[in-house]
């Protein structure tokens, strides 16, 4: 039977009815013509579908829509330095270019999403797997940044310039704060 | 992929009573391996019942230790400063496991009952008791790289994926459920079953039995703790072996320890003679690899066609000799 949802992407409201079976990396992709989030193996295993909802990462691929009524969808195309779907550059997609992050960029909406969601996990002071001392506040080097963006993976190896891309971005916001 | 029913009931005794009056019934937590299955046709239930808007997601003080809510994110328990200055075998065990994304969604109540990542348990092409009861063991004499060197049967030899289950086994933790006949409390070392005959079954958890919390008691041993997991990549992949240890060293005696393994049993593996060996003894390299020994004295490597898993044994060693070493150089 199909569920009726209310979901609000990039800032726009969509009321759409779906079968519980529907993930919502297909309702983005086929049911909203979002084509931001792709589909790299539909298991969790690649991070190519990363969009925020509410505020936090994680693999629409993974997600079944129906578990999302009501929620903020949060996808790279949206993503703005204002409020979503706003329009404008987010200071990630500046710096995915300039520090010449992708080849095919097939991953690349990913990794924005993943990177902008890892970004505030971060500025609230959360730990990771690499942090040496988990009671102080973790410094964003470079061993830091590959281990949070591990869930994205990029098959032209373009992690380089992402991980620099993402530092440039952390330095930032360690500016502003 | 069979078409299912999809309910989330507002309170933890609807949806347990839901679970309970169908066989064909479960539970959806962050569905980061339950949708999977649905989509590898592993598992094909007629009705998955959302409990992650239902169940508690708090983490509070409990009597010196904490309880946890089973709704609660792998994400937020792994940040939590008492999780993280008082159990931090239990952070970096959970920080350890998949990706920022998929801790984001993987709730406190899901990541134990996650399934093996037995490769032929995924294929439902190939023979598996655990999907398929009585079909037989794809992975005997198959790829046995992440399988099981303790505790297996020949009828399974899978070992239990979870890094946050392994740091709960060794805290000994206390797990709450709700099932149709009420509640009632075990301890994590019970949760999980060996193979036996019966690799169907993961847990002692009966259908529609639904976990509510887990509970760590106050564990002074913990404070110096720390969870090692060594895998093919530096990240994003799962134990091939893991440590969870803790370690109370007082005048150069080792008066304390808890040390549980993972990615060699169909369970998390509590290692409680290696934790015989260790108590009373002085902290060495001789002590350390005495306690190794002590517990994996009764391993059976796998062959495979893969290699086999035998190296998992001097490499548990190293790690487990590792991982104390590190601990007792530590500030207590
Ligand atoms: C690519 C990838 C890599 C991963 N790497 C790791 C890793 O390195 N280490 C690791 O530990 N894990 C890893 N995981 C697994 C992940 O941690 C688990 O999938 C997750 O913890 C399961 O929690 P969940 O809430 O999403 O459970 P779900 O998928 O929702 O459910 C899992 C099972 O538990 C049942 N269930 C859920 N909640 C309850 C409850 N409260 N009471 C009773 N039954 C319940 C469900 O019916 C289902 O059978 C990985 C997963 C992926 C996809
Ligand atoms: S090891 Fe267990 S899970 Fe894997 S194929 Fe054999 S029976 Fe199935
Ligand atoms: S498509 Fe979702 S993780 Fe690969
Ligand atoms: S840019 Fe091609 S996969 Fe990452």
């Amino acid at each position: 039977m199909d569920h009726e949802l209310t979901l609000r992407v990039d800032g726009a409201e969509h009321r759409l009815s779906v079968d519980p079976r529907t993930s919502l990396l297909d309702a983005l992709r086929q049911r909203l013509g979002n084509t931001s989030p792709k589909k790299g193996c539909d298991h969790g295993q690649c991070g190519s579908c990363t969009v925020l909802v509410d505020g936090v990462r994680v693999l629409a691929c993974l997600t079944l829509a129906v578990t999302r009524d009501g929620s903020e969808v949060v996808t790279a195309d949206g993503l703005s330095a204002g409020p979503p779907g706003s329009g404008g550059d987010h200071p990630l997609h500046r710096a995915f270019i300039d520090e010449d992050a992708f080849q095919c960029g097939y991953c690349t909406p990913g990794q924005v999403c993943s990177a902008a969601g890892m970004l505030d996990e971060f500025a609230r002071g959360r730990p990771s797997v690499v942090t040496g001392d988990l009671g102080a506040d973790p410094e964003l080097d470079d061993a830091e940044i590959a281990e949070r963006m591990s869930g994205n993976l990029c098959r032209c190896g373009a992690y380089p310039g992402i991980r620099a891309a993402v530092a440039r971005v952390g330095r930032e916001r360690e500016g502003t704060r | 992929m069979r078409p299912f029913d999809y309910q989330a009931p507002a309170d933890a005794g609807t949806a347990v009573a839901a679970v309970a009056a169908r066989p064909d019934a479960a539970f959806l937590g962050g569905g980061t391996n339950l949708v999977d299955h649905l989509r590898l046709g592993v598992t094909e239930p007629g009705l998955l019942v959302d409990v992650t808007g239902l169940l508690p997601n708090g983490i509070s003080d409990d009597g010196g230790g904490l309880r946890i809510g089973a709704g609660v994110a792998n994400a937020d328990l792994a940040a939590d400063p008492r999780v993280r200055r008082h159990y931090p075998v239990l952070a970096r065990a959970l920080l350890s496991g998949a990706s920022g994304q998929l801790r984001n969604m993987a709730t406190t109540g899901g990541n134990p009952l996650q399934r093996t990542r037995c490769l032929y348990f995924q294929d439902v092409t190939t023979p598996c008791n655990k999907r398929s009861p009585g079909s037989g063991c794809a992975a005997i004499g198959g790829a046995t790289r992440q399988h099981a060197i303790l505790g297996a049967s020949e009828h399974c030899i899978a070992t239990h994926p979870s890094d946050m289950a392994v740091a709960l086994s060794a805290l000994d933790a206390q797990v709450e459920v709700l099932g149709p006949d009420g509640e009632r409390t075990l301890a994590f070392g019970e949760l999980h079953r060996l193979p036996g005959d019966a690799p169907e079954r993961d847990t002692v958890l009966e259908h529609g039995e639904l976990i509510t919390a887990i509970v760590l008691p106050p564990l002074p041993v913990a404070a110096r703790s720390d969870y090692r997991k060594v895998r093919d990549r530096a990240s994003y992949a799962f134990a091939l072996v893991s440590v969870a240890a803790a370690l109370e060293i007082t005048d150069a005696t080792i008066t304390d320890a808890r040390i549980a393994f993972g990615g060699v049993a169909h369970t998390p593996w509590r290692a409680h003679r290696a934790e015989q060996a260790l108590r009373g003894a002085t902290p060495s390299d001789e002590t350390f690899h005495a306690a190794a020994q002590a517990e994996l004295a009764d391993a059976r490597p796998q062959d495979g066609v893969d290699g086999g898993n035998a190296f998992k044994i001097p490499l548990l060693t190293r790690t487990l000799a590792g991982t104390l070493r590190d601990l007792a150089r530590q500030e207590a």
